[in-house]
């Protein structure tokens, strides 16, 4: 993955992001590696989708968004959910088919159904059922949030919902995690021109941020997605971001240079340099909370169904 | 030693070796990732853009494939997982298979969809389906499935060959397994391919209690019921595998079947099995027992957690179940 991002758009000297911001960054990062360690162990099957280096977009728009919104996620949707309802337990339980999973075991990683947050792990599935939910929310002030990969533009569904949701003036926030790359295809190779010029042709605003700060990225986006909630209008917001880690899990086949560019961008190592102290004793109590909960969730009994 | 994904992948290299006129399409499916299993490696580096990773695109690519094939090309596209078809289903159905007759003469549609399909793997709800009774009595389309006893060149040479859309399916777990040879199954079972049907038969037996059809992602399963009903209950069965599962081929030595049982990873309903039976029944009324058992998963979505899902697909024990009541 050849990328033209500058390694840090924000500046080093902004200020250390809040206590809780960091805790829930810290959070999802040690849930993700927990379930990469869990797998090198074979005390999990199946696959998983980690958001190493991304957390920052989910913890961002947390901020901006409202309980009675809607919010669709992917394959890649750990810290989505942790964002919008912080139950470690639950998801890990859901994953590990553990007691107390948040959809019985069934759904597993991909597939989430909790209050208002359902995730499904087709690709493009879930944009036009965002706007269905989006226009039972119609003048509510509310918005339905659909995080989408750059990958998934791919999908001809993307593009009938973003013509759906402008004819019919529907709150649907859309956004963006351009990471570069889809599984091992990078962008370049499998979209042809822009996000921005793709929500230009249907006559959607579109934002791109490259900020990975949380305060400096809600400042921009604040006014936007207030627009949405008061004018009712889709807004694509597209960020910059990077991957850090494999697709799933040990499938990475980019070279180390590619790797290191993208760990680079990751605001772990940033934030442990430029925050010592605050940063070490977070990251100590999240590890422990996620390493805790993982033993507390494996001894548990597995899940059960009731087949319908 | 050769396994069913490095089998398929040799057959693949031989194939486009052989004939400049064959594409390959799919997601991710150039090196070095070479496919989400593998079964492309190589290709790329070997045949350039004659292969090709696409966008996130089933519909389009099936369609570009579909393309490639009316231009006079041969074309393969990989779905990643065999859940994602539907997304080419109207190329599939309402234009590739359509197309070869709607025109008022042959048209011919060289291309083969391969599709991972099937659980017990923990994948999840939509990765772990064999959708392959979806695409079944469609005319103008086939449906294949690769075995561990069907070779992978002969079987796209055939498809290739006809000349009008195939789908391919592959299962995920059967990746992992190693191809039979020289008509050695283990122990006690020997096998023999006639006609595109591998038959699996018990050494010197004379006429099996039953005689399972089963398609490839089940042989393994099929053979441990065999074997444990062989050896536990002494019930001597017989093993159907064919490789083209629609339009169903001449299945051999069924007149002389004790029992008729057909089992089928897809969910229970509108499925294979009942398509199988729609045909045999007649050709065997004179000689068949009782009715042909059906075996199929639970009519249910496929739970990610392994002890869910384990319940929902057929396993060794529901097959050595079914076949013993029906016997009874
Ligand atoms: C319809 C469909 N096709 C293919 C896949 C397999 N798959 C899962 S994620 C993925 C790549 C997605 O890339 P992107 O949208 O950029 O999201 P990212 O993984 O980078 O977060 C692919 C091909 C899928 N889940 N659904
Ligand atoms: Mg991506």
């Amino acid at each position: 993955m050849i990328d033209t991002f500058p390694p840090f758009a924000s500046p080093r000297s902004a200020p250390p992001p809040a206590e809780e911001d960091l805790q829930l960054l810290l959070l999802i990062r040690h849930f993700e590696l927990t379930l990469l360690r869990l797998f090198e162990a074979g005390q999990l099957s199946g696959t998983t989708h980690t958001c190493l280096g991304q957390e920052y977009i989910p913890v961002a728009l947390k901020a901006l968004l409202e309980s009675d919104d809607f919010v669709f996620s992917n394959h890649r949707g750990h810290g989505h959910f942790l964002a919008r309802h912080t139950d470690p337990h639950g998801l890990l339980a859901e994953i590990m088919g553990r007691e107390g999973a948040l959809c019985s075991g069934v759904g597993g990683s991909q597939h989430i159904y909790h209050r208002r947050f359902l995730s499904t792990g087709v690709q493009g599935e879930s944009l036009p059922v965002a706007v269905g939910t989006a226009l039972t929310l119609k003048g509510t002030g509310a918005l339905t949030c659909v995080y989408i990969g750059d990958g998934t533009w791919g999908e001809g569904s993307v593009y009938e919902a973003l013509n759906m949701a402008r004819l019919w003036r529907v709150p649907l926030l859309v956004v963006v995690e351009h990471n570069g790359i889809a599984q091992s295809t990078p962008t370049t190779a499998q979209m042809a021109g822009t996000v921005a010029g793709r929500a230009a042709a249907f006559g959607i605003p579109h934002h791109r941020t490259v900020s990975t700060e949380i305060a400096e990225i809600r400042a921009e986006l604040a006014p936007l997605v207030a627009e949405v909630r008061r004018a009712s209008v889709p807004l694509v917001v597209e960020f910059a971001t990077h991957r850090i880690g494999p697709h799933s899990k040990g499938d990475d086949t980019r070279t180390p240079e590619e790797i290191a560019l993208a760990a680079d961008h990751d605001w772990y190592t940033r934030y442990a340099g430029l925050f010592p102290e605050a940063f070490g004793r977070l990251d100590r109590e999240m590890r422990e909370l996620v390493e805790r909960a993982a033993a507390e969730v494996s001894a548990r009994p597995p899940s059960v169904w009731e087949r319908p | 030693m050769t396994r069913v994904s490095e089998h398929l992948n040799r057959a693949l290299h031989d194939l486009l070796a052989a004939d400049p006129g064959v594409h390959v399409l799919g997601e991710d499916i150039t090196d070095p990732y070479g496919g989400a299993f593998k079964v492309t490696r190589g290709l790329s580096g070997r045949f350039g853009d004659r292969v090709r990773s696409t966008p996130l695109s089933e519909g389009a690519i099936v369609g570009v494939g579909a393309g490639l094939a009316l231009a006079g090309r041969k074309a393969i596209v990989e779905i990643m997982f065999a859940d994602f078809a539907t997304l080419a289903f109207d190329q599939l159905v309402n234009f590739a298979a359509a197309s070869t007759s709607m025109y008022g003469r042959p048209v011919p549609i060289p291309l083969v969809v391969r599709c991972p399909s099937g659980g017990n793997r923990g994948y999840g709800p939509t990765h772990s389906q064999s959708p392959q009774k979806h695409f079944l009595g469609v005319p103008g389309l086939h449906v294949f499935e690769m075995s561990p006893f069907h070779d992978a060149g002969r079987l796209l040479e055939t498809m290739l060959g006809l000349g009008r859309p195939c789908l391919l399916f592959e299962d995920k777990v059967l990746y992992t397994r190693r191809m039979y040879e020289d008509g050695v199954v283990d122990d006690l079972f020997r096998y023999e391919v006639t006609g595109g049907v591998a038959r699996v038969f018990l050494e010197g037996a004379a006429e099996p209690d039953c005689t399972l059809i089963v398609h490839g992602g089940m042989v393994h399963r099929a053979l441990a019921a065999v074997r444990d009903l062989l050896l536990e209950e002494d019930v001597v069965c017989e093993l159907l595998v064919p490789s083209q599962l629609y339009p169903l081929p001449d299945l051999p030595g069924l007149e002389r079947a004790g029992h008729v049982c057909v089992v089928e990873d897809g969910s229970e309903g509108g499925g294979w099995g009942a398509e199988v039976a729609r045909v045999l029944h007649p050709r065997l009324w004179s000689t068949l027992r009782r009715p042909i058992t059906l075996v199929a998963s639970a009519p249910s979505v496929i739970p990610a957690a392994p002890h869910l899902e384990r319940e929902v697909l057929v396993q060794p024990g529901h097959i050595r179940h079914a076949i013993m009541e029906a016997l009874s």
